[in-house]
């Protein structure tokens, strides 16, 4: 199949994923123009609707294989994926380089290529080093999700973040999101900046001088170092979390000084507009960049993010994998009914 | 003495100006050079240079041949044989090998093994102990054996104090000095030049301050010790200008760039191919056009490679964690060509000037560097200025592919090399 829409389960019967043309991989969002991230969005709506089902499932990658290769630990967005995963039907394998022979001295091309020759259509990579993913894409016939590199890119938290502002604010467009925090060392700010400005929004990065990148000139962002002066003037309030490796780099000279201006307290959440969002990429240091508090506010909206990863993967998956794809099944067998 | 040789048609270039030439070799020396000489002699082998500049051989002032300990990235004969196929008739080999070249022993291995190789190979050595910055390495007993440089290349001597001790000693031995300027507190877990790319692609990066915060203190301490030195593969327009400020204050001091220094930008690393990863690390386009400017009016006295193999395994590790370094040999020349030359920013004798004999006087190598006139040791190299050719992926001689140019087109090949009289590049092959 070629065609500019593909058949999916539940109310939407179609989805216009024209915008993607034959695109195989997920490295960066600096790929993406805002048409596609909105057609991805628009997908996510349709996934989010099955992942409600009584039994969320559906056939769409059957006999698809998806691995995970975290070179990194990373719980929770390996869970995410993998359920991603599931609920499409495809067949998950788990690769986790503690338990392989890459502790062996065993090198990142020598790992893909034997998973490769297992036979696999998708891998879902996460490493410590930025540009891996970009490295294995290179070096596999299979689709590559890049699940965080680094301190460059991890595009689907950044797809979810937008998936969940537009949840509730309909659109990006005008509005006022400030990212607060180390943004020279985070993958997820890399990839929100980029997503928050293509779809509309004005950002501004927030951070002690120490914690911002070397330059901003790559992004259309305004640069504050001064949260109070900018919290009144948010309509979201993201943070981003403060590693206290960071003291030891002389990056910051206490976590209480930088709480003290830098966190999202109590104080400051109460001058943020009506109707303001708070978010966080987890985990959290609840008293550090943002007070316990408030990390419970009915605005919060964190725990959503969560929720919201899966179905944005699924999409990601989808589209990288699914009908019209090399080598999987034909696309009218797959689209209906649960497996 | 019947002639051996004779290299016919070309247009000899070198210190003392150009004229159109054959140049006649005898012994391992030119014993004459004048127009239309080849027909005098008519049992010499000759070697075809219409067309062709001919040159003393180039040298260079910064090659790492990895033998000992790393074998398998070059050895000293590969790294000769890719020099001389690069119009090179000396190189300065780096002392960063296992172990280190910071003794009598291991110089004199490295000069055995390239007594045999086609290219005449000089050993530098390391101004400390196992390059490891703590004690001065044993410089007497490695200068009696002709070591005429000395560096800790890979890294700086970070200590002020011992840089200090190390460049008093070595105007006892009249040595040179040479450092690789890199502030390890700036420059440590960093993998490319601090910006705008960095700052995109998510990676550590080093600013150019690193470099020359330390160029900046060699300076003071040439002035305070009254000692030669030279600067390593100047990489920022920082460095460059103090380091013409202090030759116009009288300082003996000299400098190099790498044809990568003026060619590649630190853009290059987007894709992650560590092919592009350098110590110093690829800078900005205004580095660049400072590094072509500092050679074209001569506060950069050389273009020296910098030419350091790696296996493909090792550049293929993650950006972070892959090895520095490029192959430069077999590219110098002709890059110089084709961005110096044809970017307008010098003639080809400068560029000459600049791979020869201003290298070869750097580093006291009396064989190199010309005059190519009689009596003078036939160290020659023959090029070919308008051969346009395109580079490929082999990486040519070296053992090693970790090649940044693959792709461009360059003007500008070695048809010839002479060494000591023998043709070790005859069009273009090499002959042992």
């Amino acid at each position: 199949m070629s065609g500019p829409t593909r058949d999916l389960p539940g109310p939407t019967s179609t989805v216009d994923t024209s915008a993607f043309g034959d695109r195989r991989h997920l490295l960066t969002v600096s790929d993406l123009e805002r048409p596609e991230i909105e057609q991805l969005l628009d997908l996510t709506d349709t996934f989010v609707e099955v992942s409600n089902r009584a039994i969320p499932k559906v056939p769409a990658l059957r006999g698809r294989t998806v691995v995970t290769l975290f070179f990194e630990d990373s719980t929770r967005t390996r869970l995410s994926f993998e359920t991603a995963a599931k609920r499409l039907s495809a067949d998950t394998m788990s690769f986790a380089v503690s338990s392989s022979s890459v502790n062996k001295g065993e090198s990142v091309r020598d790992t893909i290529e034997t998973i490769e020759a297992m036979g696999i259509d998708a891998v879902v990579v996460r490493h410590r080093s930025s540009g891996v993913p970009a490295q294995i894409a290179g070096w596999t016939s299979a689709a590559v999700v890049n699940a965080g590199d680094g301190w460059h890119q991890h595009p689907t938290q950044a797809l979810l973040d937008a998936y969940t502002l537009r949840s509730h604010l309909g659109s990006l467009d005008g509005v006022r999101i400030s990212v607060v925090g180390d943004i020279k060392h985070s993958r997820v700010a890399r990839s929100d900046i980029e997503v928050f400005t293509k779809l509309g929004a004005e950002v501004t990065l927030v951070a002690p001088p120490t914690l911002l990148p070397p330059s901003t000139a790559p992004w259309d962002v305004r640069v504050s170092h001064d949260l109070d002066a900018v919290v009144g003037s948010t309509d979201v309030c993201y943070l981003l979390r403060m590693q206290h490796e960071r003291m030891t780099e002389a990056l910051v000279p206490t976590l209480r000084e930088y709480t003290a201006h830098y966190g999202l307290t109590s104080a400051r959440a109460d001058r943020l507009p009506e109707g303001a969002l708070i978010m966080h990429p987890g985990p959290m240091n609840r008293g550090v960049e943002i007070a316990g508090e408030v990390a419970d506010r009915p605005n919060a909206v964190i725990t959503e993010q969560v929720a919201n990863g899966v179905a944005v993967r699924m999409a990601v998956l989808f589209l990288v994998l699914g009908p019209g794809r090399a080598s999987g099944p034909k696309h009218d067998t797959l689209l209906n009914g649960a497996a | 003495m019947a002639a051996d040789l004779v290299v016919a048609g070309g247009r000899v270039v070198d210190a003392s100006g150009e004229r159109e030439a054959d140049v006649v070799v005898a012994g391992g020396r030119v014993v004459e050079v004048g127009p239309g000489l080849a027909a005098q002699h008519a049992g010499a082998q000759v070697l075809d240079a219409s067309g062709c500049l001919v040159a003393p051989g180039l040298v260079d002032l910064h090659t790492h041949l990895r033998e000992p300990g790393k074998e398998e990235a070059e050895t000293v004969e590969t790294g000769a044989r890719a020099a001389a196929l690069g119009g090179y008739t000396a190189v300065l080999a780096m002392p960063n090998t296992t172990p280190a070249m910071d003794c009598a022993a291991v110089v004199r291995q490295v000069l055995d093994l390239g007594r045999a190789a086609p290219c005449d190979v000089h050993a530098s050595g390391a101004i400390t102990v196992g390059r490891a910055g703590t004690a001065l390495a044993p410089m007497a007993e490695m200068a009696e054996l002709g070591v005429r440089v000395f560096t800790d290349d890979g890294t700086g001597v970070q200590d002020d104090r011992l840089m200090r001790r190390a460049l008093e000693y070595s105007v006892g031995l009249g040595v040179t000095l040479a450092q690789h300027c890199e502030v390890s507190s700036l420059s440590e877990g960093t993998c490319m030049h601090e910006g705008e790319w960095s700052s995109r692609l998510g990676l550590p990066g080093q600013p150019a301050e690193a470099e020359e915060l330390m160029v900046m203190r060699d300076i003071a301490l040439a002035r305070l010790t009254g000692a030669r030195m030279h600067f390593l593969h100047l990489s920022t327009a920082g460095s460059v200008a103090m380091v013409a400020a202090a030759k116009a204050g009288g300082l003996p001091v000299s400098a190099e760039a790498a044809p990568h220094h003026f060619t590649l930008t630190d853009e290059c690393c987007k894709d992650y191919d560590a092919t592009f990863k350098v110590h110093p690390p690829l800078r900005t386009a205004a580095d660049v056009a400072a590094v072509k400017a500092g050679l074209a009016d001569g506060s950069v006295d050389a273009i020296a490679t910098d030419h350091a193999p790696h296996p493909p395994e090792e550049k293929e590790r993650p950006f972070d964690q892959a090895p520095p370094g490029m192959l430069g040999l077999e590219y110098a020349l002709a890059l110089a060509f084709t961005e110096l030359v044809d970017g307008g920013a010098m003639t080809e004798a400068d560029v000459l000037a600049a791979l020869s004999w201003k290298p070869a006087a750097i580093a006291q190598m009396v064989d190199h560097g010309g005059p190519v006139e009689a009596g003078h040791a036939a160290n020659l190299c023959v090029v070919d200025p308008a051969v346009r050719w395109t580079v490929d992926a082999s990486g040519g001689a070296s053992r090693s592919r970790n090649v940044p140019y693959v792709g461009r087109e360059l003007r500008g090949r070695v048809r010839h090399t002479v060494l000591f009289g023998e043709p070790v590049v005859i069009g273009g092959e090499a002959q042992r």
